[in-house]
């Protein structure tokens, strides 16, 4: 129980928070599913989940996954744009809430790193559980790496430059 | 209907795969305020199984059991794309990435992934050690210490015009064009190709 009192009210550095006021359980929780189901169909269909489409994008060859992220970027733009414009809220009616993310070093140092595990894999986390459904299972070696990977900078989360 | 599922088979644009991905970002918002980002699933993995008493993964991970599932998810979306839609042909590789790669020692150009690489039977050689084991770690440890991913950052993070996303996502590249130009040559010889 002790440990329990180190508990923040919002995770430090997450940077994909539950800003939501409502518990949610059960089938509310499948909605999450779902939307994952759809996004993990498009990866595989439009084969960003490929080694080769990312070994193309950092050798310049192709525009491919360019066009992926950039229009995949101006649609996210537009869509908050309008959300904060007219006020919407969510289903349950609740006001929107959109964390901003504060300057850190780790954006350099961690960006970098990760960049270079990205053109080794050929996946950044999402293309992982992708691949791994698509039938590639030595992916899952990938997978557990990256849980040990992220579990190392936890350990030594203090002690690096941030 | 046979001819939209032909259709679905065939691999997707970018001008129509790029729009439905961003779409994530709206459609997370709406449902439940949840903002798009896929490696804290990482981390809340580690909450929920090794937290070791780190103060890094003492939260209430169950509170982000939606990140979890939406992973979940995208498994299974892999799943299924490749059980029903699947697409028959060979993957099309730019002509010049295919040369670039046969230069370095890649002769299987059909997959998704190479199989020169990718495949069990490399777990345990050199190949196994950088392309799964290294590079998984450089990438759950990169994406933790950058404070997300190419969807919290790059997608969600500059859709919301943060700039320390956009910061982050000059690095993931540099990263990327760093391993891709100058680091993979070397490991490619060491590993065997």
């Amino acid at each position: 129980m002790e440990v329990r009192e180190k508990i923040p009210a919002n995770p430090v550095e997450c940077e994909a928070p539950n800003m939501g006021k409502s518990g949610e359980s059960g089938w509310k929780l499948l909605r999450y599913l779902i939307v994952g189901v759809l996004f993990g169909i498009v990866f595989v269909k439009a084969e960003v989940i490929s080694w080769f489409r990312i070994q193309e994008m950092f050798r310049l060859q192709s525009f491919f996954m360019y066009g992926v992220i950039g229009s995949a970027i101006l649609v996210g733009m537009v869509s908050i744009q309008l959300i904060k414009r007219f006020g919407v809220k969510t289903v349950s009616g609740e006001p929107i809430k959109i964390a901003g993310k504060e300057f850190r070093k780790g954006q350099v140092i961690g960006g970098f790193i990760f960049g270079l595990g990205w053109a080794l894999t050929g996946a950044c986390p999402g293309p992982l559980f992708a691949q791994i459904g698509f039938g590639y299972s030595v992916i899952v070696v990938t997978l557990l790496s990256a849980i040990a990977g992220t579990w190392v900078y936890g350990k030594f989360s203090d002690k690096l430059p941030n | 209907m046979e001819q939209l599922i032909e259709w679905i088979k065939q691999p997707w644009p970018w001008y129509v795969a790029g729009p439905l991905i961003g779409l994530t970002v709206p459609a997370l918002l709406l449902i439940g305020n949840k903002s798009f980002g896929i490696s804290s699933s990482l981390r809340h993995a580690c909450a929920a199984c090794i937290p070791a008493k780190i103060p890094f993964f003492q939260y209430d991970w169950k509170k982000e059991l939606w990140n979890i599932l939406f992973v979940v998810g995208i498994f299974l979306g892999g799943l299924i794309a490749s059980l029903f839609l699947s697409n028959p042909a060979a993957v099309v590789v730019a002509e010049s990435t295919q040369q670039d790669l046969a230069q370095l020692g890649i002769t299987d150009f059909n997959s998704l992934l190479p199989a020169d690489i990718f495949s069990w039977s490399n777990l345990f050689t050199l190949k196994g050690l950088f392309f799964f084991v290294i590079g998984g770690f450089l990438v759950g440890f990169g994406t933790r210490y950058a404070g997300g991913c190419t969807s919290g950052h790059a997608i969600m993070g500059i859709s919301n015009l943060q700039w320390p996303s956009m910061l982050a996502t000059v690095f993931f590249m540099i990263g990327g064009f760093v391993m891709t130009h100058l680091i993979l040559p070397f490991i490619m010889a060491l590993v065997g190709f």
